[in-house]
């Protein structure tokens, strides 16, 4: 087991490449990717859970990064929406006009992106089901809709 | 790339890449080791007296560097009337109220020594309604308001009482309306105060440097205002304000009041002009910042039984809570805007602000139309009920038309409006109205569908006003810079269309600066009121032509003819009678060199600028005058499927037709159609603040905050109908904040019509639907 008392100098694996951050025990993942890292891709909405805003995949699965501690995330696969390297998802937001103002967009990403990995042949309701962990203020959801059936059909 | 027009086409957003990949920057997203953290405490009172704040503990809390309280800078803010002191002074006046900032070395700091501020309150009764405060007697929330400075010059609070403004609409004789009307109804609305919830909530950053100069970096709608009013409340020369504002993550209105600017500033100014940053928590900027008015509202309205509407008195109350900010300014817009797109010769209509111990407001989205077209389109549906007319035939019969006159007497046209029975026509077309608005199915369901119209115009300031500077790079590429925030409708791409358009060149070849310096680009009253394609549109159509004038006069010295022999395309300047002759842009805007090195020119700069023209202020008495250029007008319905067993519904259908003018890009267009649709939605159906019987605000988070998820949207339907406004950019009307305008009318519409019952409150819940028609029974299922 890992004991982390105070602030420690800790190995995370983000975007494929091991980097080296300070954080304290009660430091949370949105905190440490932003203010150590400047990966700012993942954006603080609500900080509880409920917007996605801040979404990044840890191991492959999409996780809230303000629910996670830094220290949980030792050992694991940390990929953010500055790691997506033209990830067909990134231009079926462009095409299809997924966002407005951008600021849920990194979040909706990583959440898109994973749903196709994991469940490629995804149907209506299991889309819903995974794309109501986040908010979008901007748009009817309708573009985000279209921007993920249009990776799931390969059509990007 | 060759020239290709980009008027009409979809066309993405220049910021759309760094939006995919995490590199597009907001304010918060600078990370600035160097900073100072400010945190907010706030009142835990809706009214109360400050009887002592105690900061002796938190002081001595580690970190901690000054402690702020509202005698630190004693000082009033505020748009219309200046009567909000940015942290609370010797009162509180609602439950959020920022009444102690503390600076300290980190956020965490900050926070634990908030903790540790003492605050004795005495309370006082709370004003927790517009009912409560319009009562005889009612407590009034300021005791000073007689005195109060009013920095615009019809704005009128009334000492003594707890109304902000009363603003009047006199038209035609209301004798002779209800003499000739058959028929006359009543009914009252109520929409509920709520949020703006933009996913990016408010953050600030100020610093000041030795040279005096205050640098604000701020997530705002408004840099301009942030430096006139910093300026004017502050006493700080306005060119030593520089306010710089990147991205901004959603703003629907509550970004236009200078709000968590004034903290970071006073919090940097206590810590010798440190940078010292700012950032609400959700929970803070639902509470503790700006949110949309509540409105109570009383409407008559008479008609011939052939349906022709012959008079409308009405009175709305607008709710602006503990501070009026642009309260007053809304309550204008729905005074001057209350018939909708109808033509109403007898109008009496009082719009009143009043102040209530709630969360204090500011603009948002449809900037108080959305609240009288809920009004006035429910009474619509229910004056063609008791007429038995349909109710899309009643608006076909009163909708305006060219010569007909505005409340505040204006004089509508064509150009200036748009074409509404057009837009009504193929509304009925989408939604295949001839199939009949209510059906039963064969599972026992009601699917029904209920529409409204809107009509919308700006109520700004006379003199608002937008510039815009082109320079050039030696490549012969522009670079467009202007003072609208992207805030996410796309309009910076918009008016780089428009300039590619004039220029005929690649849009690929024009660089928009994405960023607002108040310091480096030019002015833009704000960015609301759907007006920055309008003006800033204007603006950069004036400063293409001064271009384009330079490039002729040198190009008709390198290639020897009359300047008007000369024409542009494709990054060249080029005889018209023979194109072959021809010199690059690359060559002449930083000057032309001849062969030997001589040079002639220099480098060119681009220049335009608008004014809103014509706008005057309105008539004291009878509201008569001109308030806006001109209106976009359309039409929307919603299709539900009601299940009679469980009082639920489900949104099917959601349709617009709008008369934009002219469509730049459509589908950036359709979007924002959209995206205005689905806070409609939210509106209609889940969104309202909650307070308790102590004036608390109890749904302050996401969890209890409900907004539109993923799934629960209806299918959108959007078209457009381009009647062209003369005066505008390529014909083109304001349309950023039209989605939202009708669709809780029509939403309540077809739940009316699905129930039998008339909901005449939002949000309308499935609980309300069972509360209004069974009277709250329990037994009822």
């Amino acid at each position: 087991m890992l004991e982390v008392l105070g602030t420690t100098v800790l190995t995370l694996n983000v975007n494929g490449e091991d980097r080296k951050v300070v954080a304290k025990p009660s430091d949370t993942l949105l905190y440490t990717l932003r203010e150590e890292l400047g990966l700012t891709g993942a954006k603080p909405g609500c900080e509880n859970g409920d917007c996605g805003a801040c979404t990044v995949l840890i191991d492959d699965w999409p996780i809230k990064s303000c629910l996670m501690l830094t220290v949980e995330a030792i050992g694991k696969k940390i990929l953010t929406v500055e790691g997506l390297k033209n990830a067909p998802i990134q231009k079926a937001f462009v095409e299809n006009w997924g966002f407005q103002c951008g600021y849920c967009t990194s979040g909706f990403l990583m959440v898109c992106h994973a749903l196709a990995q994991i469940h490629p042949d995804a149907d209506d309701h299991v889309i819903e089901e995974w794309l109501q962990s986040n908010l979008c203020r901007c748009t009817g959801y309708e573009e985000i809709e279209n921007a993920v059936k249009a990776i799931l059909k390969k059509e990007v | 790339m060759d020239y290709i027009s980009r008027i009409g086409v979809s066309t993405p957003r220049k910021e759309s890449w760094d939006k995919v990949t995490g590199a597009a920057k907001y304010n918060g997203d600078i990370v600035t080791p160097n900073a100072l953290h400010a945190k907010i405490l706030t009142s835990t009172h809706a009214h109360a007296l400050i009887k002592l704040i105690d900061i002796s503990e938190a002081l001595k809390s580690d970190g901690v560097q000054a402690i702020i309280t509202g005698d630190s800078f004693p000082a009033l803010s505020g748009p219309m009337i200046e009567d909000r002191p940015p942290i609370a002074k010797d009162k509180v006046r609602y439950f959020g109220e920022p009444v102690a900032v503390v600076v300290a070395n980190s956020e965490e700091e900050a926070m634990r020594a908030i903790k540790l501020i003492k605050v004795v309150y005495d309370p006082l009764p709370v004003v927790n309604s517009i009912s409560d405060s319009i009562k005889s007697g009612a407590t009034l929330i300021h005791e000073n308001l007689g005195e109060y400075h009013c920095p615009v010059e019809d704005v009128c609070p009334q000492p003594g009482s707890n109304i902000a403004d009363h603003m009047k609409i006199r038209k035609g004789d209301m004798n002779k309306g209800w003499t000739e009307s058959d028929i006359v109804i009543e009914s009252s609305f109520s929409l509920p105060q709520s949020d703006h919830l933009a996913m990016e909530t408010r953050n600030s950053k100020a610093e000041i440097l030795p040279n005096g100069n205050v640098i604000i970096h701020t997530s705002s709608q408004a840099p301009f205002s942030v430096k006139e009013e910093l300026s004017k409340i502050y006493n700080i020369s306005e060119g030593n304000i520089i306010v710089r504002v990147p991205l901004v993550g959603g703003g629907f209105g509550g970004k236009v009041a200078v709000d968590l600017e004034f903290i970071a500033y006073l919090a940097s100014k206590t810590v010798g002009g440190r940078l010292v940053k700012v950032a609400n928590s959700r929970e803070e900027d639902i509470a503790s910042s700006p949110s949309k008015i509540g409105v109570e509202a009383k409407l008559k309205i008479g008609a011939t039984k052939d349906g022709i509407i012959k008079a409308l008195e009405c009175t709305y109350y607008v709710g602006c809570g503990a501070y009026a900010d642009t309260g007053p300014r809304m309550a204008k817009a729905i005074a001057v805007n209350c018939t909708g797109p109808y033509n109403i010769e007898n109008v009496q209509c009082d719009a009143i602000t009043i102040y209530t111990n709630h969360t204090f407001v500011t603009s948002y989205r449809g900037f108080g139309h959305t609240a009288f077209t809920f009004c006035i389109e429910r009474i619509l549906d229910q004056l063609a009920a008791s007429l038995g007319i349909d109710p899309i035939e009643l608006r076909m019969k009163n909708a305006i038309a060219p010569g007909n006159l505005s409340p505040t007497q204006d004089k509508l046209t064509l150009s200036n409006t748009g074409n509404l029975v057009k837009c009504i026509l193929r509304l009925k077309e989408i939604m295949n109205w001839q199939e009949g608005s209510r059906i039963i199915t064969d599972n026992g369901m009601i699917r029904a569908k209920g529409m409204s119209c809107f009509w919308k115009t700006s109520t700004s300031p006379t003199n608002a006003s937008s510039g815009v500077i082109l320079t050039l790079n030696t490549d012969g590429s522009i670079n467009l810079n202007f003072g609208g925030v992207e805030i996410g409708p796309g309009m910076k791409t918009t008016i780089a269309q428009i300039l590619a358009e004039k220029m005929k060149m690649d849009i690929d070849k024009i660089h928009v600066v994405m960023d607002v310096d108040t310091q480096t680009t030019p002015k833009h009253w704000k960015t609301v009121a759907s007006m920055t394609t309008f003006m800033v549109g204007n603006a950069v159509i004036q400063a293409a032509e001064d271009l384009i004038q330079q490039l002729k006069n040198l190009g008709s010295i390198v290639l020897k003819c009359p300047p008007d022999d000369l024409d542009i395309k494709d990054q060249k300047v080029y005889l018209r009678d023979n194109p072959e002759i021809y010199a690059p842009f690359k060559d002449l805007v930083h000057g032309y060199q001849y062969p030997g090195g001589s040079s002639i020119g220099g480098q060119m700069i681009g220049r335009g600028s608008y004014i809103m023209k014509h706008l005057t202020s309105l008539d004291k008495e009878t509201g008569k005058g001109k308030v806006g250029v001109s209106w976009t007008v359309g039409a929307q319905a919603v299709e539900i499927e009601y299940d009679p067993r469980k009082y639920t519904y489900r949104l099917l259908n959601a349709a617009t037709v709008i008369d934009v003018g002219k469509v730049i890009n459509p589908k950036t267009a359709s979007g924002i159609i959209m995206g205005g649709m689905s806070m409609g939605i939210g509106l209609a159906t889940h969104e309202e603040f909650l307070y308790n019987d102590s004036g608390i605000l109890e749904n302050t988070s996401l969890r209890t905050y409900k907004l539109i998820h993923f799934g629960e949207q209806p299918k959108y339907i959007v078209d457009f109908i381009e009647t062209p406004q003369i005066d505008a950019p390529f014909g083109a009307r304001g349309m950023g904040e039209h989605g939202i305008l009708g669709i809780p009318a029509a939403f309540a519409n077809a739940i009316s019509l699905a129930t039998g019952f008339n909901f005449n409150k939002l949000p309308i819940s499935p609980e309300l639907i069972w509360k209004t028609m069974t009277g709250g029974r329990y037994d009822t299922f």
